[in-house]
C-alpha cells in the first residue's frame, strides 16, 4: 500500500514539475477561463439580474470549457519519446498512473478555479466571500468527477488524431448529472436556498463521483495496455 | 502472380437469421394493422396516439440494446473474445438508431400535442443524452483503427456509458421537479386495446431489433474476415516480389 502511494506520489510531482517549469498551459486555460467569463458577459447583457439568476451556470460551464483543455495535454507529453511506454514497464499497479494523472489534473483545474471564481465574483458581483466556505465545497466535488472522468477519457482520446473533438464528445454527454448537480447547488448557496435542496444535489455530487472514480480506476488497466 | 485469386471461406450466418428475418417482416406491419384496427382512435388525440404504438416500443428496445451492449462489454473485457465486442458495436448502432426514431417519433407527436417540438420532461431529455453518449461510443469506435484496441476502449466507454443511464435520469428528473413543471404521463392510464396493440408492437419491434442486430453482427464477421484475407494477400504478394 505504502508502494503504492508513492507511485502515486511520483506521477503527480514528475506531472506537475512539468506543468511548473513551462506554465505554458496554466498561463492559457486561465487566460481561456476569463475570456469565456467576459463572452459570457458580453453574450448576456448588461443585465445585473439576469446575470444574477444565471451565474451559477456560468461559472460551471467556463470550468467545463477551460478545464477540458487540460485533460488531453496530461497524456500528450508522454506520447513524445516513447515516455508512456516507459512509464508503464515501470513495475507496479497500473492504477497508480491513473490516480497520479487524476491528483494533478486536480490540482490543476482547481488551481485556474482559484484565480477563475474570484474573478467571476468581481465581473458579476457575486456574494464569494460571504459564502466562501459551501461554495469552496462544491467547486471541489464538482472538479473531483469532472477531472475523474476528464482524466479517464483523455486516456483514450489523447491517442487518436481527433483528439480535440472526441474528448469533449466523450466527456460532456457524461457530465450532464455533475452539471445539473452543481449548478443547482451553486445557485442555491449564492442566491438563497429556498426549496432546502443544496444537500441532495451535494449528495448527489458525492455519489457521481464515487460511482466514476471507482468505475474508471477498474478500466483503466484496459484502457492504458497496448 | 495471375492465378485466380481465391476468396476466404466465408462464415455462414447464425441459423435464426433468415427466419427472424421474415418474422420481422411480417410482425412488423401486423402489429401496425393491429394497432389501427382493433384500438379505436382516442377521444382527446384521435389517430395522433397510435405514434404511441411505434415510440414507446422503440424507446424500450433501444434501452434494451443499451443494456446489451453494457453485458457484451463486460464479457469482451472478461473474455477477450472479439465475438463480444462485434456484439456491443452491432447493437449500439441499431439501439442509437431507434433511439433516434424515438425522439423523432417523440417530436411528432409532441407539436400538435403540446405545442412543441421539444420540452424537458426527464424522459424526453434523459434519451436525447444517451443518444449522445452512444453516438460518441460510435464515434470513438471508427476513430481507433487497431482492432484489439478499439474493442478494448469502446467496452470501457460502453460500460461507464451504461453506468450514467439511472443518474441521468434522476438527477434530470429532480432538476425539473424543482421548476415545478407539469410532465404528461403517457404511459397512465390506457385501455386494454391500446395495452394490446402496444405489447403487439413491442413484440414486432423486439424481432425486428433481433434481426438487424444479428445482421449487423454478421456484417462485422464479414468484413474483419475481408480485412485479414486482404493483408493475408498482401503479404504473400510482397513476399512473392522478394
Amino acid at each position: 500500500m505504502n508502494a503504492e502511494i508513492q507511485r502515486v506520489g511520483a506521477i503527480v510531482w514528475k506531472d506537475l514539475t512539468a506543468e511548473r517549469r513551462t506554465k505554458a498551459n496554466f498561463n492559457s486555460v486561465v487566460f481561456l477561463a476569463g475570456m469565456i467569463l467576459l463572452l459570457f458577459g458580453f453574450a448576456i447583457g448588461p443585465g445585473g439580474e439576469i446575470i444574477d439568476a444565471i451565474s451559477g451556470g456560468v461559472l460551471w460551464l467556463t470550468v467545463l470549457f477551460s478545464g477540458v483543455l487540460s485533460f488531453n495535454r496530461s497524456y500528450e507529453q508522454e506520447l513524445e519519446n516513447g515516455a508512456l511506454e516507459m512509464l508503464l514497464l515501470y513495475p507496479g499497479d497500473r492504477r497508480a498512473i491513473f490516480v497520479g494523472k487524476l491528483l494533478a489534473n486536480l490540482f490543476f483545474v482547481l488551481l485556474v478555479e482559484v484565480v477563475m471564481v474570484p474573478l467571476a465574483a468581481l465581473l458579476y458581483d457575486l456574494p464569494l466571500w460571504a459564502h466562501i466556505g459551501p461554495l469552496a465545497l462544491v467547486l471541489v466535488l464538482g472538479t473531483i468527477g469532472f477531472v475523474t472522468l476528464g482524466t479517464f477519457y483523455a486516456a483514450m482520446a489523447s491517442r487518436l488524431r481527433a483528439r480535440e473533438v472526441m474528448l469533449p464528445l466523450l466527456l460532456f454527454p457524461m457530465l450532464v448529472p455533475l452539471l445539473v448537480g452543481a449548478v443547482q447547488a451553486t445557485g442555491g448557496i449564492l442566491h438563497g436556498d429556498l426549496m432546502g435542496s443544496t444537500a441532495s444535489w451535494l449528495k448527489l455530487l458525492v455519489v457521481f463521483d464515487v460511482i466514476f472514480f471507482v468505475a474508471a480506476l477498474l478500466a483503466f488497466e484496459h484502457i492504458i495496455e497496448d | 502472380m495471375n492465378k485466380a485469386v481465391q476468396g476466404p471461406e466465408v462464415i455462414a450466418p447464425p441459423r435464426w437469421l433468415t427466419p427472424v428475418g421474415w418474422a420481422a417482416l411480417l410482425a412488423f406491419p401486423a402489429a401496425q394493422i393491429t394497432g389501427f384496427l382493433i384500438s379505436a382512435p382516442d377521444r382527446a388525440m384521435g389517430n395522433l396516439q397510435k405514434i404511441m404504438y411505434v415510440h414507446v416500443p422503440s424507446a424500450w428496445v433501444a434501452m434494451v440494446g443499451f443494456f446489451v451492449v453494457f453485458v457484451a462489454s463486460v464479457r469482451y473485457l472478461w473474455s477477450r473474445d472479439l465475438k463480444h465486442d462485434r456484439l456491443a458495436a452491432a447493437t449500439a448502432e441499431v439501439s442509437v438508431l431507434f433511439t433516434g426514431l424515438t425522439l423523432a417519433l417523440g417530436s411528432i407527436w409532441g407539436r400538435p400535442t403540446w405545442g412543441i417540438w421539444w420540452t424537458w420532461d426527464p424522459r424526453l431529455t434523459s434519451t436525447a443524452i444517451m443518444l449522445l453518449i452512444y453516438v460518441a461510443y460510435l464515434a470513438l469506435r471508427s476513430f481507433t483503427e487497431d482492432e484489439e484496441r478499439r474493442a478494448r476502449w469502446s467496452a470501457a466507454v460502453g460500460i461507464l456509458g451504461f453506468l450514467n443511464v439511472p443518474i441521468v435520469y434522476f438527477s434530470v428528473k429532480w432538476w425539473r421537479t424543482l421548476h415545478q413543471v407539469q410532465t404528461v404521463d403517457v404511459t397512465g392510464a390506457i385501455g386494454s386495446a391500446y395495452a394490446i396493440s402496444l405489447l403487439i408492437n413491442s413484440i414486432a419491434f423486439m424481432i425486428l431489433f433481433a434481426w438487424l442486430v444479428g445482421l449487423r453482427t454478421q456484417l462485422a464477421g464479414l468484413e474483419r474476415q475481408r480485412e485479414a484475407w486482404l493483408e493475408e494477400q498482401a503479404l504473400s504478394r510482397s513476399d512473392a516480389h522478394v
